[in-house]
């Protein structure tokens, strides 16, 4: 005899878990007045340049700490440590990408009570990061010239999700054939909120609107967890 | 391309309802995913079956529902669906604005499961 066959509603948000941890971290960072950023880009397109230039500019200013998400290596926290700030190494052995729970672990190795600033350093990939929220105030991501402009036609969602958008690597410009308003127009028509600035980690051109955009955020963020 | 880690997902949510339902077998499993995540269905039903191994939801099936990617006019406020594959430009299709922002595309949920 055939058993009888039932259907259950379930209605359950796949990530919803993800979703509901990293609202909890968002709630502890606000305790504490730490302001957390997420880095997303193509491996090689300039995230470890980028938190060393971002260290830098604003180690005597903020109290500066990095998780540093790599396949398997420890290579981009040394060269963070270098420069005097806290890194935490989470390996994820073959992870395409950081969630909610990953952070949480590495925020609990991080002493809150003496940071302002924590920058997450994502897996290189601009597809999975963009699916799971870690509980960072502000999505980053980089994209470098020698990528090429049609990046956000192969990549909506990245671009959708993003509040910033730093085009880095604009020294090459002058040998890449890269259409910077064609890149604009397309980033801009998935996200009309998005800011974008146009940057060169090793020149330092642009770096310094980048980081008053940082320092701004992070000024409303710490007037908003005193109210 | 991380199908393996939301397929854990779906695993331990099955697996939460059909406990508290006193499942025998879990049969199959209706998912709704929105076409802006990059899941490859195939994949996601090998893992499911590497996963559910030895549990009661062993090789149930995979049903997934596409749900289309929609924008809303900033300017017009309407919404309209759009094929990524297929687009340059995102326009709105009732006032060919371009302002436009992202309302759904990106569902990742699990509508119903088959048991008995």
């Amino acid at each position: 005899m055939m058993a009888d066959i039932r259907l259950i509603e379930i209605k359950e948000d796949i990530l919803s878990d993800n979703k509901n941890l990293a609202d909890e971290i968002r709630e502890v960072l606000r305790r504490h007045h730490v302001f957390l950023l997420n880095l997303m880009a193509s491996p090689g397109g300039g995230k470890t340049s980028l938190i060393v230039q971002t260290v830098r500019e604003l180690k005597d200013v903020f109290r500066i700490g990095v998780i540093e998400g790599d396949i398997d290596s420890v290579v981009d926290a040394e060269r963070v440590s270098r420069e005097g700030v806290p890194a935490v190494q989470l390996k994820t052995g073959g992870f395409c990408h950081l969630d909610a729970s990953m952070i949480d672990m590495a925020l609990k190795e991080m002493d809150l009570g003496n940071l302002d600033l924590i920058m997450i350093e994502n897996i290189g990939n601009l597809v999975c990061p963009a699916e799971f929220d870690t509980g960072a105030i502000k999505n980053v991501m980089i994209l470098s010239v020698p990528e090429g402009d049609d990046k956000p036609l192969k990549y909506p969602l990245m671009f959708s999700i993003c509040d910033v958008l730093l085009v880095n690597k604009i020294d090459y410009l002058s040998v890449a054939d890269f259409d910077m308003n064609a890149l604009k127009d397309r980033v801009f028509n998935l996200n009309p909120k998005i800011k974008i600035f146009v940057i060169s980690c090793k020149t330092g051109e642009g770096i310094q609107m980048w980081i008053r955009w940082l320092t701004e955020e992070m000024n409303i963020y710490i007037r908003s967890c005193r109210v | 391309m991380h199908e393996l880690a939301v397929t854990e997902s779906i695993l331990s949510i099955v697996i939460k309802h059909a406990a508290k339902n006193q499942v025998k077998k879990v049969l199959s499993i209706s998912l709704k995913i929105g076409e802006l995540t990059d899941l490859v269905d195939e994949w996601m039903q090998r893992y499911f079956n590497y996963l559910s191994k030895d549990t009661i939801a062993e090789g149930a099936m995979l049903n997934i529902e596409r749900s289309p990617v929609v924008f809303q006019c900033v300017d017009c406020n309407k919404s309209f669906p759009v094929s990524l594959k297929e687009s340059g430009k995102i326009v709105c299709s009732h006032c060919n604005s371009t302002k436009v922002t992202l309302v759904s595309g990106r569902e990742f949920f699990i509508k119903h499961i088959e048991v008995v």
